[in-house]
């Protein structure tokens, strides 16, 4: 595992990272003191059993929730004294997220699930010519005006995608983007995020328990019991 | 944008959408139909007043504007009035509750108040010749089905209805004010109102202030101010009643809105914590709901205002005695209402979404 020095610009710089939940009257530490560096523009697996804390990392990473303690910063902004406030606001620009579970809104059409997240973002208009270049090469011409209902998994993930990076966020959070699609459409999902780590220089972070995807990236980092093990 | 959502969030449960805003609207129709009918009652009463033809009206002390409200009094006092310089002719009629809502009967002395009022235009029959005849008005005998001949109970007695006359003067039902007398035990003279007509050419305002200085405390009103001043205001007890009616209603918006929010919430937790994960603040997500409750409480008014004709057209089928006016200056109020309850109504569900862990939220199943 690369620690920030082997990074020249690092993207997120992670030190001795804790998070400790209380369940009941129970501490369990679900982060012990990880230690890692992305780069700006590159592409990162995450792989690691259940119960391994990637889950855990992804929710920190994204601002979903507090570190106990440590040290984290994405593109120079530290999260650790981030209040709900300013965690919300990392979320509007900083950093996308793709589920596993597409988690598009159902009520909504495929172009407006992705013009929700330029209006929470407080853009306003139509999303610039880097972002239409990208609709293109989602491949999701003529199926913008769909409910997700109409649309199957591997249509609707590149949706997520595309709802994710609409606003140029820092980061590209997914968690585990191909549990819910066969083969063929997770092979395209991962196609499609390399291609925009390699054409756009996208900094992702991607989670997984199939090296198979893992693969995709530039370099697999693996989790266990709440520690780097690399 | 969030409009958008807010309305294919609406759109995407249809029944659940159409019933909250039936239910909203059922309360708006509530406070619409209560005051229509109270209003509609008032102006009848104000327009059977004004068909006696007299000028001024006396009633006992401390007598709300409304004549079947009030209480009894001497008929002394009438032939004190009769007195007055400028008084052309007086007449006394005894009101008395023959049971039920708004059911009155109206005791009369046939002579002097013809003199008065005009001779009443028979429809059917004629004047009184028996003690226990009615004479009843056209929408009274519509409504109870009745003709010339036909007998009625009220106060416990057995009535032949003798005349059917035109509506609009004085009453529904009336009698002959020394029967209504014996039986409900009122004095030998004793009366509810007072008419007193004014020789032509007189001025009214200087008429009731002498009648004002020389009656004391009684209740003196010109015809002119009983008509300016009858309103549902004016009559604390309807007053009150309205009031209720509006705490109901709020109370019913609260709880249909707050039924189908926190359902709302409870079934989009994880859209909400899609929302969260997005970057949208809990002011971002309270403004969905807020604005959803608002679309509701209006597609409900206008059901509610729609749903009125419907009371109105039913009621004058079924009770065509309690006229009910279609109160247009009531539709924003009773609209405000049914907002204000559904805001409310609103706020908890509102809460717990904005407050909802976006975590716990994308993981709900």
């Amino acid at each position: 595992m690369s620690d920030g020095s082997m990074v020249a610009v690092p993207m997120i710089r992670v030190k001795d990272l804790r998070k400790i939940y209380r369940l009941g009257e129970v501490d369990v530490a679900a982060l012990r003191g990880v230690s890692f560096a992305i780069g700006r523009g590159e592409f990162v697996s995450v792989i690691g059993p259940s119960g391994s804390g990637k889950s855990t990392l992804f929710h920190i990473l994204g601002g979903l929730t507090p570190p106990t303690s440590g040290s984290v910063l994405i593109d120079g902004r530290d999260l650790v004294h981030m209040g709900d406030t300013e965690r919300t606001n990392l979320r509007k620009t900083m950093v996308g997220f793709v589920f596993q579970k597409y988690n598009l809104l159902p009520t909504l059409t495929a172009a407006d699930n992705i013009a929700i997240a330029r209006d929470i973002a407080g853009e306003k208009g139509e999303p610039d010519e880097q972002f239409q270049q990208m609709l293109k090469l989602l491949g999701l011409e003529g199926r913008m005006n769909h409910k997700p209902r109409a649309l199957s998994g591997g249509e609707q993930q590149r949706v997520a995608i595309a709802r994710a990076i609409v606003n140029h966020p820092a980061i590209l959070l997914a968690d585990e983007p191909t549990g819910n699609l066969d083969t063929e459409n997770s092979n395209a999902v991962l196609t499609l995020l390399r291609d925009l780590n390699r054409r756009l220089g996208q900094t992702i972070l991607m989670i997984t328990h199939n090296p198979e995807a893992a693969a995709y990236a530039d370099r697999i980092v693996t989790m266990r019991d709440g520690r780097m093990v690399e | 944008m969030i409009n958008k959502l807010v309305f294919e969030n609406l759109k995407h449960r249809p029944v659940r959408t159409l019933l909250s805003a039936l239910a909203i609207g059922v309360q708006v129709t509530m406070v619409l139909t209560l005051v229509g009918v109270s209003q509609g009652v008032l102006q009848n009463s104000i327009q059977q007043t004004k068909g006696v033809g007299a000028d001024i009206l006396i009633r006992a002390p401390g007598s709300s504007i409304i004549g079947s409200m009030s209480g009894e009094f001497p008929g002394k006092i009438l032939k004190l009035a009769a007195t007055f310089p400028r008084v052309k002719m007086v007449t006394g009629t005894l009101v008395a509750p023959a049971g039920g809502f708004l059911n009155y009967v109206t005791g009369i002395d046939l002579a002097g108040f013809s003199a008065m009022s005009g001779r009443f235009r028979y429809l059917q029959g004629g004047p009184f010749r028996h003690p226990f005849d009615v004479i009843i008005d056209q929408v009274y005998a519509e409504e109870q089905h009745l003709r010339v001949g036909d007998t009625i109970t009220l106060l416990n007695k057995h009535w032949t209805v003798c005349g059917v006359v035109e509506p609009g003067k004085l009453a529904r039902v009336m009698m002959q004010i020394d029967v209504l007398r014996d039986l409900t035990s009122a004095g030998a003279d004793r009366i509810t109102v007072g008419y007193a007509k004014l020789d032509e050419g007189t001025d009214v305002h200087q008429e009731v202030a002498l009648f004002k200085a020389r009656l004391g405390d009684y209740r003196i009103d010109s015809m002119e101010d009983l008509v300016s001043l009858t309103s549902i205001n004016s009559i604390p007890i309807l007053k009150n009643f309205i009031h209720i009616v509006v705490g109901l209603a709020v109370l019913i918006g609260f709880l249909v809105v707050f039924l189908s929010m926190y359902t709302a919430v409870l079934e989009r937790t994880r859209e909400i914590g899609v929302l969260k994960a997005l970057g949208a603040s809990p002011g971002y997500i309270l403004n969905i709901l807020m604005r959803e409750t608002t679309l509701l409480a209006m597609a409900g008014s206008a059901i509610g205002i729609l749903l009125t004709y419907g009371t109105k057209w039913l009621i004058e089928m079924l009770v065509p005695s309690m006229p009910q006016l279609i109160v247009y200056d009531w539709w924003p109020i009773a609209a405000a209402i049914s907002l204000v309850g559904a805001w409310v109504g609103a706020i908890y569900p509102g809460l717990k979404a904005a407050r909802q862990d976006a975590i716990e939220a994308l993981s709900y199943e």
